[in-house]
């Protein structure tokens, strides 16, 4: 059952990249050429056999296509749609050496798991055999939905806790919607439960709702994929202005629910990331007259992925570099972004420039959890990020970690990968713990 | 629950996917490999006294963007001891008790006959493969598809291999007969408890119009080698039907000849094949071809109510029919899906030049989308065929209110016969 707003904003979006009908679906597989020792396998975090999976749409033997793609990930309907493919499997497809246009890996992949997510009776995996033993997982985001399933195929109960209402974690609130919908993400969640035994707790936050002590007595084990905290603020003048936002929280304001665009004339985001960039296509896909991005940096050193800005551009989107907000100004609400110029040392020039802004998004990263985990004793952090090792153990016994708490904020594709061994890992310590 | 689990002539393996004879079985780390991928059996490399090789040895036919849809090889049997080869089969059978081993032998006398056998059996083979159809270099020493051409040989070198064996002797029959049904017959005669086919067909794959040399290149020369690959799968099937459909013939058949994929796979066990065999597929893109053709066909069988191979072999044959047979009265006839049509008119020229002309543009000029003549359609199928849209056109039955009346009823009987269309 979906518990996002049938009527939300990000409702007017398409697909950026269309989904592939059977005919288009067919020529692509055809193309691919089988490499052996892919390097788009390698390109892949969770290392999915790429070209067995297309071979398998050209023979059309649809199903177990999706079955080897969720062997290797089980989030690979989201990840399909989702994953920076261009600096990926797409990215090191051996065609990009022949100046011939790369086979559309993402697109494929999407195909054949949406052609599996139709057949409602065919299931890739059970559940194992009952161990006895349970884990508890903080957040119900990609990297727990990954553990949590796999978890069940080594045959451990599983319980998810997450204060929000609704599952999926950043994928449902998130993700961009030209790239996915927050009702698609919420079936992903939904079609992965389905293999029984993991019990999802929502509204239930750690530390207030329920205490760690009472965690780590009710389960053998627990796995964080609690993900990241609210935007970072800059601390300067007029940020309290009505208009001025967090990025991520006016994202997921959309993505749950309705915004109203109506009287905006000018936005700004503040940044040069993914989160950035994904903010700007979004608010010129809303219908924002004049959408600019306000960056410390120029363009051929911003942090977001090269070919997502180049669409942004296309878009009608335009961009102030080497620009450092001073303040925000305005009259009773945010009307214009005061910056000053840098060099290119990033030193201000003593020039200064004012932005026009109705509405100013800050998406220059977010906060860490360390708070919220510091309930957890022998726990610890990084630069706010929880220490992981190679398996995803944290510095406390019988924890894990996975997902953006851990790597600092990847990729779904990362959070599914650091999930799948994190389980692998638990098993081991259970069965060891027997 | 489904089960792949095969038994071909006596010869068992845990599913139908076996390796050719070829240059993919030549050596037991190969094959080794390839049972790790999922392979359930493989034909050894045919045995018999170790010969030399030329370079080059295979040549491919490409049709535009597909590299290799018909292949060709000048390369002969075993250029390695038969000490090695043993010893390997022995290695690869004790490593790989389940999947099956068997041996193809091609020698002359028939005390060498006698003596290969016993030592492959000694090495562990499960089953023997006579090979009696290689249409290159062998058969120029009197081996090969020359024993394979003439039935009174096959049979008696067949008689000498089942009277030496204590395993299952395959018979690998020669496509290059003008009727394969004989020539089955005569291994059935000689007592094999199974036969091969189609091993390939003589061929020459092209030719080097600047040398002004056939293919594939030996120096200044070439030789005709023998033909596999995708493009022989029609006349793979053919055969394989046709020893299937016959009442004469009673033997298990492993098929060959152009499976690439899971779905020909079905084809072949569809028309009478209890195992198959490949090659060319593996030589162009691996053993790892094996996963797919092992998954789609558990599926397929899954989705078809087939829970066993033997319950699947042979299912398409009895509607493979004599032309006389058929029935004249069933009509078909084309129809566009006007949604999914692109416009580009190829099903229109097709049947214009190439059919009946009942395919026309759309008189006003406001849509490229053309208009079938229904009164002049035969349902040729040449326009579903050309279309590069998947379910765009299709071919739908018509009642037209006829009885069934074949030919052969017709001219003995006088059965009524509907007009003929498209004969203007």
């Amino acid at each position: 059952m979906s518990r996002v707003d049938k009527e939300r904003t990000e409702a007017v979006f398409d697909d950026f990249k269309p989904a592939y009908n059977r005919a288009q679906a067919l020529t692509e597989a055809h193309r691919c050429l089988f490499c052996a020792d892919a390097p788009c396998i390698k390109a892949c975090p969770t290392s999915i056999d790429i070209p067995q999976f297309i071979r398998k749409i050209a023979t059309e033997n649809t199903r177990s296509s999706a079955k080897t793609i969720f062997e290797s990930n089980i989030l690979g309907m989201s990840c399909a749609r989702v994953c920076p493919v261009e600096t990926l499997c797409v990215g090191d497809c051996v065609y990009n050496g022949m100046d011939e246009p790369p086979i559309q890996i993402g697109k494929l992949q999407r195909y054949a798991t949406d052609l599996a997510y139709e057949d409602e009776t065919w299931r890739p995996f059970e559940a194992g055999d009952a161990t006895g033993k349970s884990v508890g997982l903080i957040g119900a985001g990609p990297a727990s939905l990954a553990c949590a399933h796999e978890l069940r195929r080594l045959g451990h109960a599983c319980t998810i806790y997450d204060k929000r209402p609704v599952v999926g974690g950043l994928n449902t609130t998130g993700v961009a919607p030209y790239k996915m919908k927050a009702d698609r993400s919420e079936a992903e969640a939904e079609w992965v439960l389905k293999i029984g035994g993991i019990e999802v707790e929502t509204g239930v936050e750690v530390g207030v709702d329920k205490s760690w002590a009472d965690l780590g007595e009710g389960h053998d084990a627990l796995f964080l994929g609690v993900g990241l905290g609210p935007d970072h603020g800059m601390s300067l003048p007029g940020e309290d202005l009505p208009g001025v936002h967090g990025a991520v929280e006016y994202i997921e304001r959309f993505k749950l629910g309705a915004v109203d665009l109506a009287g905006v004339q000018s936005a700004v985001v503040v940044g040069g990331g993914n989160t950035a960039i994904d903010a700007v296509r979004e608010l010129a896909g809303l219908g924002v007259p004049s959408v600019t991005m306000v960056y410390r940096g120029v363009e051929d050193k911003m942090s977001g992925y090269a070919h997502e800005w180049k669409v942004a551009k296309q878009e009608g989107v335009r961009a102030s570099w080497r620009s450092q907000p001073l303040a925000f100004e305005g009259d009773g609400k945010v009307e214009g972004v005061r910056c000053a110029r840098l060099d290119d040392a990033k030193q201000p020039t003593g020039d200064e420039h004012v932005v026009p802004a109705d509405l100013v998004l800050l998406a220059i990263g977010q906060a860490k959890l360390e708070g919220l985990l510091s309930g957890l004793e022998g726990v610890s952090f990084e630069r706010g990020r929880v220490v992981v090792d190679a398996a995803q153990a944290t510095t406390r016994e019988g924890v894990w970690a996975g997902g953006d708490c851990a790597n600092g904020g990847k990729e779904v594709v990362n959070a599914a990968d650091e999930g799948k061994r994190a389980a692998q890992a638990i098993d081991a310590y259970l069965q060891g713990a027997k | 629950m489904v089960s792949l689990k095969t038994n071909c002539g006596g010869i068992e393996s845990p599913n139908p996917f076996w390796l050719a004879s070829a240059p993919p079985a030549n050596s037991g780390d190969q094959i080794q490999r390839a049972f790790d991928a999922g392979w359930g059996g493989a034909v050894w490399k045919t045995l018999g006294q170790p010969i030399q090789n030329v370079s080059s040895r295979f040549g491919a036919m490409n049709y535009q963007n597909s590299r290799a849809v018909g292949f060709n090889n000048i390369e002969l049997i075993t250029d390695r001891t038969l000490e090695t080869n043993f010893k390997e089969i022995y290695e690869t059978k004790k490593k790989y008790p389940k999947h099956a081993v068997i041996v193809s032998l091609m020698v002359e006398t028939q005390e060498e006959w006698k003596d290969i056998i016993k030592r492959s059996i000694d090495a562990g083979a499960d089953g023997l493969e006579l090979n009696f159809g290689c249409p290159h270099g062998m058969c120029e020493r009197g081996m090969g598809s020359a024993v394979g051409q003439e039935p009174s040989v096959n049979t008696k070198i067949t008689s000498w291999a089942v009277e030496y064996s204590s395993v299952p002797v395959l018979v690998k029959l020669t496509p290059n007969v003008g009727d394969i049904l004989p020539h089955g017959l005569a291994a059935q005669a000689g007592g094999g408890h199974g036969v091969s086919l189609i091993n390939t067909i003589k061929s020459i794959i092209g030719v080097d119009i600047d040398k002004l040399i056939p293919r594939p290149v030996v120096g200044t020369q070439s030789s005709n080698g023998g033909y596999c690959g995708q493009a022989v799968r029609p006349i793979a099937l053919h055969m394989v039907a046709q020893l299937a459909r016959s009442r004469d013939f009673n033997l298990p058949i492993s098929g060959i000849g152009g499976i690439a994929t899971w779905r020909d796979a079905v084809e072949f066990i569809l028309l009478g094949s209890s195992s198959v065999q490949v090659c060319t597929e593996v030589m162009l893109r691996g053993f790892g071809v094996v996963e797919d053709m092992i998954d789609g066909l558990t599926d397929y069988m899954r989705t078809h109510d087939f829970e066993t191979i033997d319950s699947m072999v042979g299912k398409a044959v009895a509607p493979y029919s004599d032309w006389g047979d058929l029935n004249l009265n069933y009509e078909s006839i084309a129809k566009i899906d006007a949604d999914k049509c692109i416009g580009c008119q190829l099903c229109m020229v097709a049947c214009h030049d190439g059919a009946h002309q009942c395919i026309h543009p759309e008189p006003s000029g406001k849509t490229r989308v053309p208009i079938i003549d229904e009164s002049e359609c035969v349902g040729c199928n040449l326009c579903q065929i050309v279309c590069p849209v998947p379910d765009c056109i299709s071919m739908e039955e018509v009642d037209n209110g006829f009885a069934p009346a074949t030919w052969n009823e017709h001219i003995s009987g006088g059965a009524t016969l509907r007009p003929k269309k498209g004969s203007h």
